[in-house]
């Protein structure tokens, strides 16, 4: 084992880097895929069947199908489509997919508000009766119920699923080395293991960093379960 | 049909393959997980969850490339050590059955702890009255009550590791999604292959919950349910 490699600057720096973009990558994932999420746990509830049907198949897919073939038909496929090859050199939002960063941004932020959603709308669909009632007892609007009752209460019940949610994505995120000239924590690794020959050392210091950053979130969440749910939890004598 | 989607379909059984062999080593490591966690041995209660807690907390991607990489370098320096000039290669298939099966074995403790817990104390004891040894109770007694409880939570594991075993591509096994990858590398159409690839995935992960969900049913026979 020779982890002295690993400690040399460059080579922490290249670590350094590769947190960096795994953590930019988490979290705009995250902020995209929750908004997302809340639009499409809506559709999933709301009263509009064909929405519902649509925005189904869509978590339908996204959760049975592998994230690493997502991350591959943003990346490789959307190229091959003559529309987007005809305006991805001049046209604004299409400019973008020729960037590695913003088409794993993309399949992850798809992804996971697949995820998200279904988690959500599950929420929603759980709340209880006699608030909704009480809400409209109170001469409430629709839109009303949903912004000051169900969705304050939904969004801090689906915590404890969606906390489970943030550890695999930052998990997913490895998922980003497949793609060419994305230096994520994974790709760092993988460049110290070619340019040493050190597999091990590499990959268990890969490993390590993401072992710290699961446990800080995950102690972030526990943190604020216990304050935000704190009135579901049992009563301390 | 291009001999490309002939060959993905190929590749398809490899998929299959893999799932199912990792699938088995992710059941043995589950029950032996779970047995240590219940225990009650403080040995081997802290060696499961040292290994369900570390399991998880690391990405797939990476443990494979570390058993794949560093456990061909690992072998080959243990070969040379014990004076062997022989050097081995570690096969794409076993690596990823391997890491696949010990990753979703961390899982499939959780599970089957939970599920062994559901059943009522009372049930084992009663069988150790009769007589019967441990083995015995765990076949005749806790094992068929446990599948009802441990199905749901089974067949989430089971839909996450079909997924993951598209990862064993990164490691040169050439399953569907490294042939679509190859694929759509000779054509220049990666959308098509890859888009076939998906619906493949799809209908596999299709089919199995739709065979769990008749398993489900079958092991639900007979208890209540109370529509509220």
């Amino acid at each position: 084992m020779n982890f002295a490699v690993i400690f040399e600057p460059q080579n922490l720096a290249l670590y350094g880097t590769g947190i960096l973009t795994t953590l930019a990558l988490l979290f705009s994932s995250l902020a995209v895929g929750a908004v997302l999420a809340l639009l499409c746990a809506l559709a999933l509830t709301g009263p509009w069947a064909p929405l519902r049907w649509v925005v189904g198949a869509y978590t339908y897919v996204m959760r049975g199908t592998p994230l690493l073939i997502q991350v591959y038909l943003i990346y490789y496929g959307l190229g091959q489509l003559e529309w987007i090859q005809a305006r991805w050199d001049t046209v604004w939002p299409w400019t973008h997919f020729k960037e590695p960063f913003f088409c794993a941004l993309l399949a992850f932020s798809l992804n996971t508000a697949g995820y998200t959603a279904e988690m959500l709308a599950g929420a929603i669909r759980e709340t209880s009766a006699g608030e909704i009632e009480a809400a409209q007892a109170y001469g409430m609007s629709r839109f009303k119920v949903m912004l000051h009752i169900v969705l304050p209460s939904a969004m801090r019940r689906t915590l404890p699923a969606y906390s489970n949610e943030v550890v695999m994505m930052l998990q997913a995120t490895s998922l980003a080395s497949a793609v060419p000239a994305m230096l994520d924590v994974t790709a760092a690794a993988s460049r110290i293991y070619s340019d040493y020959y050190l597999p091990f050392e590499a990959y268990l210091a890969a490993a390590a960093i993401y072992l710290v950053a699961s446990f800080c979130l995950i102690g972030f969440f526990r943190f604020s379960e216990g304050r935000l749910l704190a009135y579901l939890a049992p009563r301390k004598l | 049909m291009s001999s490309y989607y002939t060959s993905i379909l190929y590749g398809a059984v490899l998929t299959v393959g893999v799932s199912l062999a990792a699938l088995l080593v992710s059941l043995v490591l589950g029950l032996a997980g779970a047995g240590a966690k219940l225990s009650g041995r403080p040995i081997l209660v802290a060696l499961a969850t040292l290994y369900t807690t570390i399991i998880r907390g690391i990405p797939e991607l990476v443990l494979m490339l570390l058993v794949f990489y560093g456990g061909t370098i690992g072998l080959n320096n243990l070969l040379e050590a014990m004076g062997s000039e022989a050097t081995v290669d570690i096969n794409p298939f076993l690596a990823g059955v391997l890491t696949i099966g010990f990753i979703y074995g961390a899982y499939m403790t959780e599970t089957f702890r939970g599920a062994i817990l559901a059943i009522p104390k009372g049930q084992a004891e009663a069988a150790w009255a009769f007589g019967m040894g441990r083995t015995q109770t765990f076949m005749r007694i806790t094992a068929p009550q446990m599948v009802r409880y441990a199905l749901p939570g089974f067949t989430n594991n089971w839909l996450v590791l079909i997924k993951a075993t598209a990862l064993v591509s990164l490691i040169g096994l050439q399953e569907m999604t490294y042939l679509a990858k190859q694929a759509s590398a000779a054509t220049r159409s990666p959308f098509a292959y890859f888009l076939f690839t998906a619906a493949l995935f799809l209908i596999y992960t299709t089919v199995s919950l739709m065979v769990l969900r008749r398993l489900n049913a079958r092991y639900s026979l007979g208890t209540k349910r109370v529509q509220l």
